[in-house]
């Protein structure tokens, strides 16, 4: 049983898992219907329902960039990349005679989806054939891509009406919010492509030792190009849901500051920065976690403008407890903060006779 | 080894200047040099297109304009040369501008502010060179903390926008001190002191020879026994510091507190530094190279308003200048490794 429980406590999920934990009840306690999920019309209502349904942008996003930063890299343009394909499907359907009709909608958004997996594979080529350093490769892209996506829509903010491409952020299927739907998918998608195939383990391969992993021959350059892809058609992905949400491709406002708040997610997650192993659960949670925050900011009555204020008080938090200085003093006192516990429960415990056997016992184990 | 052989078997039969060896040795001058070229060509590329583009107003304004970017970039290029980076230095310079607007209001004489905003800066660099050092903490994700907690803050501080109406503050914008048709601003001054102490503390102290040390390789520098941890942090403390001014200077310049001043700002610091020629894995960058990469960042801000374009096509401009810099660095340092 306490091995059980030790192994669980190794995890290295654990700890975003209990931060979440903490969260919940914190929102629960100060607001009792926090968790109450109420059914209207044969649909889903409630606050944890619009966690769900509002991280989905971020969550396609976070995928992305947790196995991009597993290959030691970064994407920077996710919120660029957003923007162009909002931008790209906007201008489609703003164009075309027919804004209804199911066929533009669907060839709008595979459009916008197809250019921005282009720039991922652009990013992709200059990192993996050209050999620039991601952050610099990815910033070449953060810098222009809003001004691409202002190029495309002409300078304006591009609104639309079509009945079809709202339901994406306003429909539901089964109950569930279509935005939730997708991001449940996405999840299940690359989590079956990367933990079925080989494609996670080689890509912790290139993140742990690129030299070694080439010498046994792993294919690093395709894959980290393709990474840089997946990223990408992610990202234009949560950039047609955000574009979904508010009917308008504005280029500037889609996506902003998304890239720092998927990295983070990944972060939180347990996935280090330096590359190497990942956990797509632990990113998951991470959004989570983020999307949460957000909420609970909000209903506390604080501007949602401070958050960031929030966001540097968990990062630290959680980056503090990662370094190895924190961790060696906690091995350094833990012994001894376990030695003291013992003596002071074998001694209370002295006192009535027939508990001794219990407290033996847990001090063998 | 090798390098060194030939060296001493070429130099008696070189008659006159070898070119390749003394190149070779200022190799690390490259790109500030292609930077320089770069300046140039722009400057005659603008004057042919607008026929009055290099003249003394012009480029006066171009040092105005862009003094608060000046400052940045001496902060930075430390920085970028001990291989770190620090993403912080828009949302510190937005909240030291946003701290200054909250003080002067409240009646703080200019005196008593101007300390505080440098000491606020700088504190936001100690905590992210903490964070860095000795928590080990990548500096993008610490200086990404310290962007958060500074841009929140500025929110805390001025929700709405806040007018700066202390005159002292604000001369030292508005104040020109005319030569002819040039002129300058108590702005420019202090850019151009920080320019000059940035420079002076790289290339002649020894605080300097350890931040270069610090890039070309960390361990190799502890192993010397190079103060590489006190260092770094200070690095980081320079950085903030010269947020801290920025915010100052930003703050004379537009007048007001505003809780999106300096967004984005980063960005342009970290293009414009490697514009300069710094080469971002550390190691090899120069302050006058940056200051070179911020007067090519404001001429071609200037060139596309005087083209009257769109501002979006500065933003895609910039993206494609920063790429093809990148790609020769890259060139250059593949050149050089392949040598060795």
């Amino acid at each position: 049983m306490s091995n059980w429980l030790r192994n669980l406590m190794k995890k290295r999920i654990m700890w975003p898992i209990g931060a979440l934990v903490v969260l919940i009840v914190m929102n629960t306690v100060s607001r009792p219907t926090f968790l109450k999920i109420t059914v209207l019309d044969g649909r889903f209502y409630g606050s944890l329902i619009d966690i769900l349904r509002n991280s989905a942008p971020l969550m396609l996003v976070s995928l992305g960039m947790c196995l991009v930063i597993a290959t030691r890299g970064i994407d920077l343009s996710v919120g660029a990349q957003m923007a162009i394909s909002g931008a790209v499907a906007l201008t489609i359907i703003a164009d075309s005679p027919t804004p209804d009709s199911l066929a533009t909608v669907l060839r709008a958004i595979l459009i916008g989806v197809l250019i921005t997996l282009l720039f991922g594979i652009w990013n992709g080529f200059l990192v993996s054939v050209v050999g620039i350093q991601p952050i610099i490769a990815t910033l070449v892209l953060l810098l222009a891509g809003r001004g691409i996506a202002l190029w495309i829509t002409g300078g304006f903010i591009t609104t639309i009406n079509s009945a079809p491409y709202k339901n994406i952020s306003q429909g539901n299927v089964l109950g569930f919010p279509v935005m939730f739907l997708i991001s449940l998918s996405a999840i299940i998608v690359v989590s079956l492509i990367v933990r079925r195939t080989a494609l996670g383990v080689l890509t912790e391969a290139i993140g742990i030792n690129p030299a070694a992993s080439r010498l046994a021959g792993v294919r690093s350059r395709g894959i980290i190009w393709s990474l840089y892809g997946l990223s990408g058609l992610l990202a234009g992905l949560a950039g047609i849901l955000y574009s979904s949400n508010i009917m308008a491709a504005d280029a500037n406002a889609a996506g902003a500051n998304i890239e720092l708040d998927a990295i983070l997610a990944v972060v939180l997650g347990g996935t280090s920065l330096a590359g190497g192993k990942f956990s797509l659960g632990g990113t998951v949670v991470g959004v989570f976690i983020i999307q949460t925050l957000v909420s609970t900011v909000t209903f506390l009555g604080v501007p949602s403008s401070s958050v960031p204020v929030f966001k540097a008080v968990v990062v630290i938090l959680v980056v503090v407890s990662q370094a190895p200085m924190v961790r060696n003093w906690f091995r350094r006192i833990g012994p001894k903060l376990r030695n003291w516990l013992r003596r002071e429960f074998r001694s209370s415990k002295t006192a009535s006779p027939t508990a001794t056997p219990v407290a033996m016992e847990r001090t063998a184990a | 080894m090798s390098a060194k052989a030939t060296a001493e078997v070429s130099a008696p039969q070189a008659t006159g200047f070898d070119w390749r060896r003394a190149l070779s040795n200022r190799v690390s001058w490259l790109p500030v040099g292609a930077s320089a070229l770069l300046l140039i060509i722009l400057f005659t590329g603008a004057q042919i297109r607008f026929d009055s583009f290099v003249k003394p107003g012009v480029l006066s304004s171009l040092f105005v304009d862009n003094a608060y970017l000046i400052v940045l970039a001496c902060g930075m290029t430390l920085v970028i040369i001990t291989g770190g980076i620090d993403l912080s230095v828009g949302a510190v310079m937005g909240f030291s501008t946003a701290l200054a607007s909250v003080l002067l209001r409240d009646g703080t004489p200019a005196a008593v502010v101007i300390p505080l905003l440098v000491i606020a800066g700088a504190s936001f660099g100690l905590l992210i060179g903490v964070l860095v050092q000795y928590f080990n903490v990548q500096p993008f994700i610490a200086s990404l903390a310290g962007m958060f907690l500074a841009r929140g803050l500025c929110y805390v501080l001025v929700p709405r926008n806040l007018k700066i109406e202390d005159t002292a503050v604000l001369s030292l914008q508005n104040h020109r001190f005319k030569f002819g048709s040039w002129y300058f601003t108590g702005t420019v001054i202090i850019a151009m002191v920080v320019v000059l102490v940035a420079a002076w503390l790289l290339a002649k102290t020894r605080f300097g020879r350890t931040v270069y040390a610090i890039g070309g390789n960390e361990q190799s520098a502890k192993l010397m026994g190079l103060p590489v941890a006190r260092t770094k942090v200070i690095v980081y403390v320079i950085s903030g510091t010269c947020a801290g001014i920025a915010g100052l200077l930003f703050a004379a310049y537009t007048a007001a507190g505003y809780a999106l001043h300096g967004v984005g700002t980063e960005l342009d610091t970290i293009a414009a530094v490697v514009i300069g020629g710094t080469i971002l894995t550390g190691g090899s960058g120069y302050i006058f190279g940056s200051l070179l990469g911020v007067l090519v960042y404001g001429v071609i801000k200037q060139v596309i308003s005087f083209e009257g374009a769109e501002q979006f096509k500065f933003r895609i401009f910039v993206g494609v200048l920063l790429l093809a810099f990148v790609v020769v660095q890259r060139a250059i340092v593949a050149r050089t490794t392949a040598r060795r």
